[in-house]
């Protein structure tokens, strides 16, 4: 009896000094992960019940007072359409160039380092910077796009970023640019991945490039396929700093996105419980984006 | 290179195909659409500014744009901020990381797949995200304006833990039991065995990191104010919104310059960076 317990403690001692072991290294992660990402995000949750404190009036519960209010508000739902024109703007555009992209480079094709780059390049300039850049080239008159276009088609002046018919998609436009080489490397990587041995049997078999990439790279694809559109949409909520300098959200919020939509609620009105609700949407939308592309792909994806 | 690429081709089939060349036509013509915003901005940053819009091929070049941008604003002190931020952040990550990864690759313990899984929730519940409540957490702590607020939201990084742990997993038990046998600690396994391993895993996270960090925004605008503070993009923006006619010449070679680091070193080592991105993309 005795020797049966004192068998079983020792493995028990070994194993609590592991699990001890275990919490002691992930102790350090755990606590910023917690402070700077679990506990705002119940906080945020919290607060959007609440009305925001001011001067020595502190917040009270106000129920769902916040939410009536963003259900009302003309703001919420402009921006927020804005943000899924956004997202079906860009999302498939840049996959869609992004696969053409990686095709060509994939190729053995004259020049492919510098095409490669070309691309690629992009992806490493800050989205400020990106925003400069197109400021420029968008000017009314002065910058190129109204150049050329006057130059060889005899456009009119256009204000692109200035028209609230024009500003999103001008936007978007410059989403794609910066966006879609980073994709590419994925699909790159993807199709260094398949055997080429199945292209080869294909083309014995005399199927064409086209028949080869629908029936054989793209469904093999499938799985960064995924990936990137996850990142993608992560991304179509995430990224707003061009907005600061493209258009500071307008003319009218006409190019204004949901979480600079946030910021403004946040930091240049300071109602930070109206923020805090509108975060929660935020959220509630990535989270029910990222479960519904998980399971639309779900029967897509073929992997190896 | 050009050469070099064609070559492979010659031998199997020496008559012109239609197919290949309309996609190395096409290929071009897309490359040459993507590069040329940033050829744009580059000529109008190496020119006088009234050359700005005006395409002549001698026109003058000039290095004055950059002085006067370089002057216009304290670059230097911003340079040096973004630098201590990325540092920052990179050292942090590669610390508190490589620890938690290391405790979900090797080690069971209760709780584990359920850490696991907050910790992957962050890969969608980002602090980006989370703006509101970390300002506040931030003025709690009396940290506004100070680089470490900056950077002390991403140093627990869901991605690298997760990165860093894919990589950990491929190591070979033996390795580590053989290590133990020998003696060494938990921490002198990690340091001898897991970390040397995990090499290019570790290149890759650092280059995919500081490129993302030296080009955010947003954060670091809503918690900095100060010079002492801004890193280049939260600088470059403050610089390009004082619309009293600053010179779109001297706009460009600012914007030019707060990528430069980054871009030169894209350039040189190109094939790494690709490598990189590609190594993180596919856990």
């Amino acid at each position: 009896m005795t020797t049966a317990t004192g068998r079983t403690r020792v493995p028990m001692l070994i194993r609590s000094r592991e699990w001890v072991h275990a919490w002691l290294l992930l102790l350090p992660a755990l606590f910023f992960l917690f402070a700077f990402t679990h506990v705002p995000a119940v906080m945020t949750l919290w607060n959007s019940f609440h009305s925001t404190p001011r001067g020595r009036r502190p917040a009270r519960f106000i129920g769902l007072d916040n939410y009536e209010r963003m259900m009302g508000d003309p703001i919420f739902w402009k921006v927020l359409g804005n943000n899924l024109w956004f997202a079906f703007g860009t999302i498939p555009l840049s996959i869609g160039i992004a696969i053409v992209m990686a095709l060509w480079v994939n190729d053995r094709l004259a020049g492919r380092g510098f095409v490669r780059m070309a691309y690629f390049t992009p992806t490493v300039l800050p989205l400020i910077a990106v925003a400069n850049i197109w400021l420029f080239f968008y000017t009314p008159g002065f910058g190129l796009i109204d150049q050329v276009g006057s130059a060889l088609f005899g456009w009119p002046q256009t204000n692109w970023l200035g028209d609230p018919s024009t500003a999103l998609n001008a936007v978007i436009v410059v989403t794609v640019w910066k966006e879609a080489g980073f994709f590419m490397i994925f699909y790159l990587a993807a199709l260094q991945a398949i055997p080429p041995s199945l292209v080869e049997a294909a083309k014995i078999e005399g199927a064409g490039r086209w028949t080869i990439f629908w029936r054989i790279t793209f469904p093999l694809m499938m799985p960064t396929t995924l990936f990137v559109s996850i990142n993608a949409v992560i991304n179509s909520f995430r990224l707003v700093d061009h907005i600061f300098i493209l258009t500071n959200g307008g003319p009218d919020n006409a190019s204004s996105l949901l979480l600079f939509h946030i910021y403004e609620t946040a930091f240049k009105y300071w109602e930070t419980g109206y923020g805090a609700t509108l975060t929660v949407a935020m959220l509630a939308i990535l989270c029910a984006l990222a479960i519904g592309q998980f399971f639309f792909f779900d029967r897509r994806v073929h992997y190896k | 290179m050009t050469a070099a690429a064609d070559a492979p081709a010659r031998p199997r089939r020496r008559r012109f195909d239609l197919d290949r060349t309309l996609n190395t036509l096409a290929a071009w013509v897309l490359a040459l659409m993507w590069i040329l915003p940033l050829a744009f901005a580059i000529w109008t940053a190496i020119h006088p500014s009234a050359y700005e819009a005006r395409f002549e091929l001698l026109a003058p070049l000039t290095f004055e744009n950059f002085e006067k941008a370089w002057g216009a604003a304290p670059f230097a002190r911003y340079f040096l901020n973004t630098f201590m931020l990325v540092t920052l952040i990179l050292a942090g990550q590669f610390l508190l990381c490589t620890l938690a990864a290391y405790a979900f690759a090797r080690f069971t313990f209760p709780g584990r797949s359920i850490l696991f899984t907050l910790v992957l929730l962050q890969l969608l519940v980002m602090p980006d995200i989370l703006i509101v409540e970390n300002y506040k957490t931030m003025r709690i702590l009396g940290l506004v304006d100070t680089i470490p607020a900056i950077a002390l939201p991403y140093i627990a990084s869901g991605f690298g833990i997760f990165l860093l742990r894919q990589t950990f997993m491929t190591v070979p038990r033996e390795l580590d039991e053989a290590a133990r046998i020998e003696g060494s600690s938990i921490l002198g396994i990690l340091w001898r065995v897991y970390i040397p391993l995990a090499k290019p895993t570790y290149l890759a996270y650092g280059l995919v990191s500081v490129s993302h960090h030296w080009n955010n925004f947003l954060w670091p605008l809503i918690v900095t104010n100060s010079v002492d503070t801004r890193p280049v993009t939260v600088g470059l923006s403050v610089f390009s919104a004082i619309d009293s006619g600053i010179e779109w010449s001297v706009i460009n070679a600012a914007t030019l310059m707060t990528s430069g680091p980054l871009l030169i070193a894209f350039l040189l080592f190109q094939r790494q960076f690709v490598q990189s991105f590609m190594r993180a993309g596919i856990k």
